[in-house]
C-alpha cells in the first residue's frame, strides 16, 4: 500500500457513496416539483398524498447527500492537494459557482419547502419547491464541468509554477464532453427516481392490492420510465462517439479492443481481458457490430491499445466489465418499460404480479447502473487526473500512510454504519402505504393492508 | 497592482464566508451541544426544531469557505488541509453524524437514543475540532515548496487544545442564548440559567486566547503593540466589554433577544481579533495573500458572480429566517 493508492481508495470510497444521493435527489425533487404542481393545479388528493410521502422520503435521502458532499468538498485539499494547487484556478471558481449558485439555493428553499406550506401559503411553498428542484440541476450542471474538464481539458494554459491558468471560460465550463456528460447523468438521475418510485409503489400494490395512491405512482413512473430509458440508451451513445474521438483509449478499455482487426472491429459480448499479455481470453463476439455502432459503418476502425504505451493504458478489467453491468442495465430498464407499456395497454398494469415483482426487483437498478457508469469514467481516464496532462500519482498530497489508512478506516466505519441505517430507514418508509401519517416513528396505529382511504378523509386538512 | 487589489478583496470574501459560518452554524451545533441539558422528550423535539429548517443552509457557508478557498487560494487550500488532515477528518465525520440525526431520530423508536446522541457528540466534535483546526493555524503551518513539509500531530498543541475548548465553549454560549430567543416556558428558563456561567468561560477563554496569541509569533507581538493597530488594541477589548455587558443585562432579565446578539457581538470581535493578528498573512508564518492566490483570470471570473450572488443568498436566507421567525410551536413539524 502506498500513500497515492489509499488516498485513490478513500476518494473512490467516498465519492461512490456520495454519488449514490445525488441520483436519487435530482430526480425525486423534480417529481416532487411535479407532483406538488399537479395537486394545485387539479385538487386530486392522491398527488398530495404522494408528495407529502416522498417528501419525507427525500428529506432523509438529501440530509445523506449533503454530509456526504460537505466531505467531498474538502477531500480535494486533504486526499489530492497537488492536484488542487495546480488545478485549482481552473475548477475552483467552478465549483465556488455551484455553491453560490447551487447548494445556497437548495438549503434557503428546503426548509421552506418541508416545513413552511402553511406559514408561506401555497403559492410561494410551490415557488420553494421547484427552486429547490431547480438548485439541484444547476449544481449537477457546475460538478459535471468540473469532471468533465479533468477528462477534456480546454481553454487553459500552463503556468511556470505548474499551475493551469484559465484563458478561455467559456471553453472551460463548455468543455467537449460536458454536453454528453451532463445530459447522461441527469437522464440517469431521472431513470434511477423512476425505478424507485415504481418499485416502491409495485411493492405497495403487491400488499394492498389496487390502493389508488400507489396506482397514481406506479403509473407515473413507468411513463417516465418509457420516455427516459430510450433516451439515455441514445444518449449514452452519443457519449461513447464522443469519448471515441477524445479519449480512445479508453473505448479500447471499455471494448476489449488490445488489438486492431482487419475488416471491422467486433462487438464483444463477453470476455476476461488479460492485460498482462495484451489480449482477451474466452471472448463471445458479434463480428463487426462494434465497427457498426463506434463508427457507423461496417468496416471502420478505432484505435488499439496496442497503440498506447502500456504505462498510459487504464485498467483494461475494470472498465470492460464496470461498461457492460451498465449497458445490460440500460437494456433491463427498456425491457421493463415495454413490458410496462404493453401491460397498461391490456389494462393489467396494476395487477399483473409477475410485472409488479420485476418493478421491485429493478428497483436499485439505477444506483448500480450510476456506480457502473462513473466507475467506467473514471478508472478509464486513468492514469491521468487531468487527461494527458497531470497524473494521478503525481497528484496526491503528501501524508503519511498511517494518517491515510486511520481516516480510511474511519470513513468505511462510519459510513456503512450511517448510511447503511439511514438505507434501512429509507426503506422502511417505503414500504409504507402512502398515505401512512408518520412513516416511522410515532406512525399512527397500523393499519392493516387493504384498507382504501376512505372519501371522508380530506388531504387538505392534514398536516404531516 | 490590480491583481493586488483582487486577491485582498477576495481574502476579504472569504474571511466574510467564514465569519458567518461561524455565527450561524455557532449557534445550531450550540444546540446540539446542549442537547443533553433539555429535560423532556418535548424540549429536545422543540430545540431540534428550532434550527431544523435552516441548519443545512448555515452549514452551506463552511462549503464556501472551503470551496472559496480552493477558488482563489488554491495554494493555501492545498497546504492547510494536509497539515491540518486529523481536525479536519475529525469535522467531517462528526458533522455527518449530527446532520443525518436530523431526519434519523424521527424515523426510528429503537435507536432514537443513539441518534440523539449522535447529535449532540457530532456537535461538540465538530466545534472541538474547528478550534483545534484554528489553533493549528495560528501557530503556523510549515511549507517547502508549494507543499506542506510537516507530520500529521504537528497542529496538537496546548494552544490547539485551548483554542478547541474556546470554540466549543462560544458554540454553545450561542445555542443557549439562541435558545432563549425562540423557546418558551420552562426549557427556556433553563438555558437563560446555562448561558450564565457559559458566558462568564467564554470571556475567560477569549482572554486567554488573546493572551496567547501573541506569544505564538513575534509577528503577532508586533501586530498588536505598535505602531497604528495599538487604536485596534484598545478598541477590541473596550467593544469586547460592551458586548459582555449586554450579554449579562439580557441574561439577567433583560429581553430575550439581547443575549444572542451580544453572544454575536463577541464572537464578531473575536473574529477581527484573529483577522489583525494574520494579516497580510493567508497560512501563518510563511504565505502571503499575494502568493497564495490564483491568476488574475480566476480571481477576476469568480469575483464578477460573487459580488452580485452573495447578496441574493444573504436576502432569501433572510426571508427563510424570516418565515420562520417568532417563539417556536411545540406542535409544528412535519414528521
Ligand atoms: C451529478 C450530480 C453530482 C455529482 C457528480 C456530484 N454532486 Fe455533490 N451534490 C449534488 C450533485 C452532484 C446535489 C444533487 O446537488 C446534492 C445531493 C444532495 C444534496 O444535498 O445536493 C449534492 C450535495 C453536495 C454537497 C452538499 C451541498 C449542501 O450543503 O447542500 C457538496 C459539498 C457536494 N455535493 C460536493 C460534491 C463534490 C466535491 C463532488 C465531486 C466529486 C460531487 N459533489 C459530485
Ligand atoms: C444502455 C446504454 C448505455 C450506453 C451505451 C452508455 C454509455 C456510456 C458511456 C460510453 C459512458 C462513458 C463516457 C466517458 O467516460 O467518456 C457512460 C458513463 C456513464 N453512464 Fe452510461 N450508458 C448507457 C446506460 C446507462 C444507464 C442506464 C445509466 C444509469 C441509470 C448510465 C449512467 C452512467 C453514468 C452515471 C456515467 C458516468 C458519467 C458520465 O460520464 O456521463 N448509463 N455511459
Ligand atoms: C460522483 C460520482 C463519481 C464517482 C462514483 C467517481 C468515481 C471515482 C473512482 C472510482 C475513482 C478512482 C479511480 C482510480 O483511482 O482508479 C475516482 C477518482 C477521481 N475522481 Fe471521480 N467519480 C465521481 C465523480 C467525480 C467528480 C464529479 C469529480 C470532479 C469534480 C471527480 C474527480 C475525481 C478525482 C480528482 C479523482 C482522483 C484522481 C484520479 O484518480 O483521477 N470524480 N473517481
Amino acid at each position: 500500500m502506498t500513500a497515492e493508492v489509499l488516498a485513490r481508495l478513500q476518494f473512490a470510497f467516498t465519492v461512490s457513496f456520495h454519488i449514490i444521493f445525488p441520483a436519487f435527489s435530482i430526480g425525486l425533487a423534480s417529481y416532487l416539483a411535479v407532483l406538488n404542481g399537479a395537486w394545485l393545479w387539479t385538487r386530486d388528493g392522491r398527488y398530495l398524498s404522494l408528495f407529502n410521502f416522498w417528501k419525507k422520503i427525500f428529506a432523509v435521502a438529501f440530509g445523506m447527500g449533503v454530509v456526504s458532499g460537505i466531505v467531498m468538498s474538502y477531500q480535494f485539499g486533504t486526499n489530492w492537494s497537488v492536484f488542487s494547487d495546480k488545478a485549482g484556478p481552473v475548477i475552483g471558481p467552478l465549483m465556488a459557482y455551484e455553491v453560490l449558485t447551487a447548494f445556497f439555493l437548495e438549503a434557503g428553499f428546503l426548509g421552506i419547502m418541508l416545513f413552511g406550506r402553511t406559514r408561506v401559503g401555497d403559492g410561494l411553498h410551490m415557488l420553494a419547491t421547484f427552486m429547490v428542484a431547480f438548485g439541484t440541476l444547476v449544481s449537477a450542471t457546475w460538478i459535471l464541468s468540473v469532471n468533465s474538464w479533468m477528462h477534456t481539458p480546454a481553454g487553459f494554459s500552463i503556468a511556470e509554477n505548474g499551475q493551469f491558468v484559465p484563458e478561455d471560460w467559456w471553453q472551460i465550463v463548455f468543455n467537449p464532453s460536458f454536453p454528453y456528460r451532463l445530459v447522461h447523468m441527469v437522464l440517469a438521475a431521472y431513470l434511477t427516481t423512476a425505478l424507485v418510485v415504481g418499485g416502491a409503489s409495485a411493492f405497495q400494490l403487491l400488499k394492498s392490492p389496487g390502493h389508488p395512491v400507489s396506482k397514481k405512482g406506479l403509473s407515473m413512473a413507468m411513463w417516465m420510465l418509457v420516455i427516459v430509458a430510450p433516451l439515455q440508451i441514445f444518449a449514452g451513445d452519443q457519449h461513447g462517439l464522443n469519448t471515441l474521438e477524445h479519449q480512445p483509449a479508453k473505448i479500447a478499455a471499455m471494448e476489449g479492443h488490445f488489438e486492431s482487426h482487419e475488416g471491422g472491429v467486433p462487438l464483444v459480448l463477453f470476455a476476461i481481458p488479460d492485460q498482462e499479455n495484451q489480449e482477451l481470453d474466452y471472448a463471445l463476439e458479434i463480428p463487426r457490430l462494434g465497427s457498426l455502432i463506434l463508427t457507423h459503418s461496417w468496416d471502420g476502425q478505432i484505435p488499439a491499445l496496442s497503440e498506447v504505451p502500456r504505462e498510459d493504458q487504464p485498467p483494461v478489467w475494470i472498465v470492460f466489465w464496470s461498461f457492460r453491468v451498465m449497458v445490460a442495465l440500460g437494456f433491463a430498464m427498456l425491457g421493463l418499460a415495454l413490458w410496462g407499456l404493453w401491460a397498461r395497454w391490456r389494462g393489467w398494469l396494476y395487477s399483473d404480479p409477475w410485472l409488479l415483482r420485476a418493478c421491485v426487483a429493478l428497483g436499485p437498478a439505477g444506483f448500480v447502473a450510476v456506480l457502473a457508469g462513473w466507475i467506467t469514467t473514471e478508472v478509464g481516464r486513468q492514469p491521468w487526473a487531468v487527461y494527458g496532462l497531470l497524473r494521478t500519482s503525481e497528484s496526491h498530497s503528501p501524508l503519511d500512510l498511517p494518517a491515510l489508512t486511520t481516516s480510511l478506516i474511519g470513513f468505511v466505519v462510519v459510513y456503512f454504519f450511517v448510511f447503511g441505517a439511514g438505507t434501512f430507514y429509507l426503506l422502511r418508509m417505503m414500504r409504507k402505504a402512502p398515505d401512512t401519517p408518520r412513516l416511522g416513528l410515532r406512525d399512527g396505529p397500523i393499519r392493516t393492508a387493504g384498507i382504501m382511504p376512505g372519501p371522508a378523509q380530506t388531504p387538505e386538512n392534514r398536516s404531516d | 497592482m490590480f491583481g493586488l487589489e483582487l486577491s485582498f478583496i477576495w481574502a476579504g470574501i472569504i474571511a466574510f464566508a467564514v465569519l458567518v459560518y461561524v455565527i450561524l452554524d455557532g449557534f445550531d451545533l450550540g444546540v446540539g451541544i446542549l442537547f443533553p441539558l433539555a429535560g423532556t422528550e418535548q424540549d429536545r423535539d422543540v430545540m431540534m426544531n428550532s434550527v431544523a429548517p435552516i441548519w443545512d443552509g448555515n452549514e452551506t457557508w463552511l462549503v464556501l469557505g472551503g470551496g472559496g478557498l480552493f477558488a482563489v487560494f488554491p495554494l493555501a487550500y492545498a497546504v492547510v488541509m494536509p497539515a491540518l488532515y486529523v481536525p479536519i477528518i475529525l469535522m467531517l465525520l462528526a458533522l455527518i453524524f449530527r446532520g443525518v440525526a436530523f431526519e434519523y431520530r424521527w424515523r426510528t423508536k429503537r435507536w432514537k437514543r443513539l441518534w440523539d446522541f449522535a447529535f449532540f457528540g457530532g456537535s461538540l466534535v465538530a466545534g472541538f475540532s474547528q478550534g483545534m483546526a484554528l489553533g493549528g493555524l495560528v501557530q503556523g503551518i510549515e511549507v517547502v515548496d508549494r507543499a506542506y513539509a510537516g507530520g500529521w500531530w504537528d497542529w496538537l498543541s496546548p494552544f490547539s487544545l485551548l483554542t478547541g475548548l474556546a470554540v466549543a465553549t462560544g458554540y454553545a454560549l450561542l445555542g443557549a442564548t439562541w435558545l432563549v430567543m425562540k423557546l418558551e416556558g420552562g426549557i427556556h428558563d433553563r438555558m437563560r440559567r446555562v448561558a450564565q456561567p457559559l458566558g462568564l468561560a467564554t470571556l475567560v477563554f477569549l482572554g486567554l486566547v488573546s493572551l496567547f496569541t501573541p506569544l505564538q509569533d513575534d509577528v503577532y507581538f508586533q501586530r498588536w503593540f505598535s505602531g497604528g493597530s495599538l487604536i485596534y488594541s484598545i478598541a477590541v477589548p473596550v467593544l469586547v466589554l460592551l458586548c459582555a455587558a449586554g450579554l449579562w443585562k439580557g441574561l439577567r432579565g433583560g429581553g430575550d433577544h439581547l443575549p444572542f446578539f451580544s453572544a454575536l457581538g463577541l464572537f464578531v470581535l473575536g473574529f477581527i481579533g484573529i483577522g489583525i493578528s494574520f494579516y497580510p498573512m493567508i497560512v501563518p508564518p510563511s504565505l502571503t495573500i499575494v502568493e497564495a492566490a490564483a491568476p488574475d483570470s480566476s480571481l477576476g471570473f469568480a469575483l464578477v458572480g460573487t459580488v452580485i450572488l452573495i447578496p441574493i443568498i444573504l436576502a432569501y436566507t433572510a426571508y427563510a429566517y424570516w418565515v420562520f421567525r417568532g417563539k417556536i410551536d411545540p406542535s409544528e413539524g412535519y414528521h
